[in-house]
């Protein structure tokens, strides 16, 4: 672990370090190498050792990594750098240096990948760099991989190799491999097995042996951890956070990679891709971005690349840091290549030859070997790994048996299992699929399937009575996102894929797509590694090496092309620029809005956050309001104040000046800030009740048309003139009834109209709704709905009445203020070939089959999408989905953000089973709920949900489960499903018998549309916890801070007693219940009251005191506030009869006056499958 | 006279039979994506009356002709015409909604709708042209 210095030590160093230790610790890999390499290579040896003996090394370089912690950044660059450009150095430099040669080796190549490279750590990069300029970057490939060594070198090169000599000398002189050396022998000789196995396996094996599972979690842990915690295995967001954790992480990441390699290689023999994925999400985590920049060697990398292959990262981990991370070069080539001796595979070969050599030898005991080696590491950095199902996961692959699997088909008997509940909430399973596959998949938070093994046909989905359908959240704010400028985009030439880490290298020229499955060429572009700033491996590009990244659009990207396709009829705008970022408020200022009291609120957010509005020095801001007429506000640079012009021809709306309403933000600031403060005195006085919603949004359409952008409109009451009026439609005495729910679809079209027009010019429209009285949300929507903005409901808004209302209202205008935003966006969701998308769901306008089109896209909104399979899957082990969202950023740049995600294609019904996820089954079974009670009616869509159940039941009995056994038998992976579908029936948005009001419940259709699943699952199955009993078992230690970690608990009235307080999360609100004999110093600890009645009634924060557990149950809520987009509100209810009811009605599995309790649901589910 | 309610029904089946063509082409258009959902929509739904008015005619001329097979061969297609298009949900842009015409499979229904279509009015013309023919021997 010691020497930094030492990774940086470059392959050729490892090498003959890995020789010494061999000496002593391992003797059979070390001759047995040297020796069979040769005889089964004999043409390298012809070819000239040099270029073979750098290869050679480079795998014990990857090993060496892991042990030392940090700085190995630069080093291992410039050990690339080395390795492929100065296979002649490397020659020299031996002969200058004296190394000690412990290779036995009989082969010549045991002497050259000596000293030179690990001693010259930061030096010799700056040689390459030198070099690199001398030569356009790629003019002269040959320099990079040195072909010569292979065909008689053409004058240049040798003229290039010359000078290398030259410059050797320098490179020489930095001595350094003293301490490190030692060490080195016990990393990297475990890398020896994986490669053997490599050798070894043949190329048809995809899955992993038991061996290498414990790597995987051992990477992607901390590799989550430290850079994005969103983003991680699924749910601890503290971790990622912490800085302490950071360390560690950053040691596991390295020492991951190692592993990594290994398993690689044993992959490798499937494909390509697989470990193209594998490294690349380590990489940038495993290395602390701060080492990265500090390298000088690196920096001058960077240049250099810059022409032709760069990378811009705006997040903080970003590429840049990506490039960083040590990319210890070489990776095993596939095995076309071993057959090929293509000129390319120089690079690769060297691994090869080893995997090749030792393959014989070692590769009976490989995979034990690994065993040992992953479970060290997985001890030492065991400690930021949260997450238990994961561990426990790794144990199964430690184990070699597929026990997550056998787990989840545990048949359970839900009439006599009570809790079902996990300790903590659920996570996203895991598909079943290779370490490395895994370790790059895409992150379940980003993009999750309900079945993670995907059935091969359409007949064996049917027959599982699952839906299938993904979940998207695709514009999630990242913590760490590798950002990539290139100039040219690698697609597929006939679906147009972005390349990915799931596709197939057929050789170093050549990849094979991998929805599609066509042979594409790799662009010489590609060849370079910005990453490794070395040249012929594509497969170590980063966009190969993860599922998500994002491309800086070149202009083919452009609006123009764009916006003809989206809007046919407009020849007006072709090819423009990125738009500017361009926010329109459009604000209700009738007597109603100013009862309600929003306007002083909004004025003095938006005031606050005027600098936050994402933008660049283009933004433009205008304001809009009305109430029976239309006001514009001319905010010119140069007036003295703003002046307002108002329309009051609502029939036929008019622009009163062309380029004046809207205003540069920074020109006019002053004039905007002056509107915000007089806006609200203003209108104080307005009598008009009446309000024309319609013109209003027809005269911002036609404000924004020209740039396209942002509107937000606020609303207070029904629309009653012009265009878009409405009447009420909601009877209030059906509001509990039984029957059917009446309007729920919209009463007519000009909003959807009016949103498409909106659509097309790429403007969204997002919507605030704060109304006591009915509103008829149900229509008004719409213009949200199709034009991808989101809505935001305020019922019973009023600034003094309601201050729960005016809070929320308040916190969430600031996150709506200042998140991110993206801009004339189009969403693209590709997927394997046999698979296709047959439904839609969420807020966007679906232009074409698989192309969504959303004018505006913001960090808060998920999608998804119902998929059937068309064609047979059987060709083929893996099934991709690609979603990639082409948008301009708020600085009015086009950029592209791919996700992949990869899933196992699966014949049997019982492992379709087994990968079933449940949360998201409930949440895409939700979905198509929502629109069934809009197609059709209410009491279907409960039907189809119970019908699900039912189905899904019957199906396993019938099909998989042999036990004879009675009673209601599902899957432990869907043990939860009932609860979830109850659950479900008894939210707002579905649920009968109980007083709703229209508006509400279309507000809670509209988020079951548009919410990330976690948020979803949240307010539909809530997470209860106990707290005053909270011990530190199991706590997690972030920073300083311990956050204990309570068991969940079922949400029924009898796990909630009344000498206890409770914790209820809602997603968006938390509820802290305190029962009537709960202990007095919880209360007065926590809330610092001194007993159960001097709680005041509407509390809604946690004092902030130094007691103990004071500090422990805040740590618990930031932890769970912690990364959610919206704050939550905090409620404490007391015990006692008037708010007691807002709590209770979420305890989901007690019978309510008009559902059934869980107990009774499973006996009806029981009653019908016996039917 | 005969042969001039044929000659018109032939008429008029042959616009209808132009119009499942149009109705086709557009769909799979769309289908390839060559144009976007509202072109093809609003392309659409323009016909969708002149559609049902046309079908309407011909069970009407039959009816009034007293062919009493034809009427009955015409009845079911021209109650689906008028019942689809009144069972246009209130908040759709026509019986081609572009927000959800990508959705639940509709393209696919919508094209298989206008296939079976075709084929019918195909029928359709044959038995008017036979009819016509043999009205016109008749007299």
């Amino acid at each position: 672990m010691s020497a930094p210095g030492f990774t940086n030590l470059s392959s050729s160093v490892n090498y003959n370090q890995n020789s010494t230790p061999n000496g002593g610790d391992a003797p059979p890999y070390q001759n047995g190498p040297a020796q069979t390499y040769q005889s089964m290579y004999p043409p390298t040896g012809c070819y000239g050792a040099p270029p073979q003996h750098q290869s050679y090394p480079t795998i014990p370089a990857h090993s060496t990594p892991a042990p030392s912690k940090a700085s190995m950044t630069n080093s291992v660059h410039s050990a690339n750098y080395y390795q492929s450009n100065h296979q002649q150095q490397q020659q020299q430099q031996q002969q200058q240096r004296p190394v000690p040669q412990h290779h036995v080796a009989p082969s010549p190549y045991s002497a050259p990948p000596s000293q030179p490279v690990p001693s010259s750590g930061p030096v010799p990069p700056h040689a390459q760099y030198n070099q690199q300029l001398q030569h356009p970057p790629y003019a002269t490939p040959g320099s990079y991989y040195g072909p010569q060594s292979y065909h008689p070198p053409p004058a240049q090169h040798t003229s290039q190799q010359q000078q290398q000599q030259q410059q050797q000398p320098t490179l020489v002189p930095a001595p350094a491999s003293g301490p490190g050396a030692p060490l080195h022998p016990i990393v990297s000789y475990p890398s020896a097995p994986g490669n053997s196995q490599y050798g070894t396996l043949s190329s048809s094996q995809n899955n992993t042996t038991p061996g290498v599972l414990p790597t995987q979690m051992g990477a992607p842990l901390h590799q989550y951890s430290t850079s994005r915690p969103a983003s991680t295995t699924a749910a601890q967001p503290g971790y990622g956070v912490a800085p302490p954790s950071q360390l560690v992480p950053t040691v596991n990441g390295q020492g991951s990679t190692v592993h990594q390699h290994y398993d690689r290689s044993c992959q490798s023999s499937l494909s390509y891709n697989t470990y193209s994925g594998a490294e690349a999400d380590q990489l940038p985590s495993g290395t602390p971005s701060t080492s990265v920049h500090s390298s000088p060697g690196h920096h001058q990398g960077g240049d250099t690349s810059s022409s032709s292959t760069g990378s811009a990262s705006p997040v903080p981990n970003s590429y840049d840091s990506l490039e960083g991370g040590n990319f210890p070069d070489s990776m095993p080539p596939s095995n076309d290549m071993t057959n090929q001796a293509a000129p390319y595979g120089s690079y690769g070969y060297p691994n090869m030859q080893q995997g090749y050599h030792q393959g014989p030898a070692s590769h009976a005991d490989s995979s034990p070997s690994h065993d040992p080696y992953g479970q060290s590491s997985y001890q030492q950095y065991s400690q930021p790994f949260p997450n238990l199902s994961q561990l426990s996961a790794a144990l199964g692959g430690l184990s070699g048996v597929p026990e997550l699997e056998v787990e989840a088909l545990t048949p359970i008997n839900l009439l006599q299992e009570r809790s079902l509940l996990p300790p903590r909430p659920l996570e996203a399973p895991e598909p079943n699929l290779s370490p490395e596959l895994k370790k790059v998949n895409c992150s379940p938070q980003t993009f999750r399937c309900t079945l993670t093994s995907i059935p091969q046909t359409q007949t064996l989905l049917n027959k599982a009575r699952l839906p299938l359908g993904l979940l998207l959240h695709p514009f999630r704010d990242l913590q760490q996102l590798p950002v990539i400028t290139s100039n040219t985009i690698v697609r597929c030439r006939s679906c147009r894929t972005y390349i990915n880490p799931f596709v197939t290298f057929l050789d170093q020229r050549r990849w094979k797509c991998n929805l599609c499955y066509r042979v594409n060429d790799v662009p010489d572009e590609f060849m370079y590694n910005p990453v490794t700033r070395s040249y012929g491996e594509p497969h170590k590009r980063p966009e190969v090496q993860n599922a998500t990244v994002e491309f800086i659009a070149s202009s083919d990207y452009m609006v123009g092309t764009k916006r003809l396709q989206v809007n046919d009829n407009s020849t007006t705008n072709q090819l423009r620029p990125p738009q500017p970022a361009a926010y329109l408020f459009v604000l209700d200022v009738s007597h109603n809005a100013v009862e309600s009291g929003y306007l002083k609120y909004f004025c003095d957010s938006l005031m606050e956050n005027l600098d936050k509005l994402p933008g660049d020095s283009r933004t433009r801001v205008g304001f809009l309001t009305f109430d029976n007429t239309i006001h514009f506000y001319n905010l010119q640079e140069g007036l003295s104040q703003p002046q307002m012009l108002v329309v009051s021809d609502i029939d036929d709306v008019f622009i009163p000046s062309n380029d004046s309403l809207m205003v540069n933000l920074k020109e006019s600031k002053e004039l905007v800030k002056d509107l915000l403060t007089s806006l609200p005195a203003m209108f104080s006085q307005s009598r008009e009740t009446q309000s024309a919603l319609g013109p209003a949004l027809q005269a911002a359409f036609k404000l924004m048309s020209p740039t396209g952008g942002r509107i937000t409109v606020f609303q207070t009451q029904l629309p009653t003139l012009g265009a878009g009026a409405l009447q009420s439609r909601e009877d209030p005495n059906q509001r509990s009834s039984n029957k059917g729910v009446q309007h729920l679809g919209p009463a007519t079209d000009f909003y959807k109209k009016l949103a498409l027009d909106c659509s097309g010019q790429q403007i969204g429209v997002d919507l605030f709704l704060l109304s006591s009285q009915y509103t008829d949300l149900a229509s008004i929507s719409c213009i949200s709905k199709y034009s991808a903005g989101s809505i935001f409901y305020y019922p019973s808004f009023h600034f003094i009445h309601n201050p729960a209302q005016l809070e929320k209202f308040q916190r969430d205008l600031d996150r709506y203020l200042s998140r991110k935003i993206g801009f004339e966006a189009v969403m693209r969701i590709r997927c394997t070939k046999g698979l296709s998308i047959h439904t839609f769901h969420g807020n966007f306008f679906v232009r074409s089959t698989d192309l969504l089109s959303l004018a505006n896209v913001n960090p808060d909104s998920a999608f998804a999408v119902q998929m059937s399979i068309e064609d047979s899957l059987a060709d083929s082990s893996l099934a991709c989905f690609q979603a990639a969202l082409l948008y301009t950023s708020s600085k009015g740049k086009r950029r592209i953000r791919v996700h992949t995600l990869c899933l196992p294609v699966v014949n049997q019904l019982s492992d379709v089973y087994a990968g079933a996820d449940v949360q998201a089954i409930t949440c895409l079974l939700a979905n198509m709920a929502i629109d069934r009670s809009i197609t059709s009616s209410l009491s279907d869509a409960r039907d189809a949900l119970v019908n699900a159940v039912v189905d899904f039941a019957s199906a396993y009995k019938s099909n998989v489960s042999n036990l004879q056994q009675s009673g209601l038998v599902v899957p432990a992976a869907m043990c939860l499903f009932p609860i979830y579908i109850l659950a479900l029936l008894k939210q707002k948005a579905l649920r009968t018998g109980t007083s709703t009001r229209l508006d509400e419940r279309v507000f809670a259709m509209c988020e079951f549309k548009t919410q990330p699943l976690e948020q979803l699952m949240r307010m539909v199955h809530p997470d209860l916890y106990r707290l005053d009993n909270m011990s530190d078992q199991g706590a997690l230690h972030l920073n300083d801070t311990v956050v204990p970690q309570p068991h969940l608990l079922h949400l029924s009235a009898e796990n909630i007693s009344r000498d206890g307080a409770f914790l209820l999360d809602c997603g968006y609100v938390f509820y802290l219940w305190i029962g009537k004999c709960c202990n007095d110093m919880f209360i007065r600890d926590v809330l610092g009251c001194t007993n159960f009645a001097s709680i005041p009634p509407n509390m809604s924060h946690i004092p902030e005191l130094e007691t103990p557990l004071s500090q422990r149950v805040r740590a618990l809520l930031d932890w769970l506030q912690d990364n959610r987009a919206f704050s939550s509100m905090m409620h404490v209810i007391k015990d006692d009869a008037s708010t007691k009811v807002t709590f209770f009605q979420h305890m989901v599995e007690d019978r309510s006056e008009s559902a059934s309790s869980y107990h009774e649901f499973l006996q009806q589910v029981q009653q019908q499958m016996s039917k | 006279m005969e042969a001039a309610v044929f000659i018109l029904s032939l008429v008029d089946c042959c616009a209808l039979i132009f119009l499942s063509v149009y109705f086709i082409i557009t769909l799979s258009d769309l289908e390839c994506d060559y144009i976007n959902a509202r072109a093809c929509c609003s392309k659409l739904n323009k016909w969708v009356i002149p559609e049902m008015v046309g079908q309407c005619l011909s069970t009407m001329l039959m009816l009034v002709s007293m062919h009493w097979f034809i009427f009955l061969l015409n009845l079911p297609v021209a109650v689906w015409d008028i019942y689809r298009y009144v069972k246009v949900p209130m908040g759709n842009m026509g019986v081609f909604d572009p927000t959800e015409i990508h959705n639940r499979g509709q393209l696919k229904s919508h094209m298989k709708e206008a296939m079976i279509k075709l084929g019918y009015h195909l029928l359709c013309f044959f038995i008017y042209l036979y009819s016509m023919i043999l009205a016109l021997i008749n007299d």
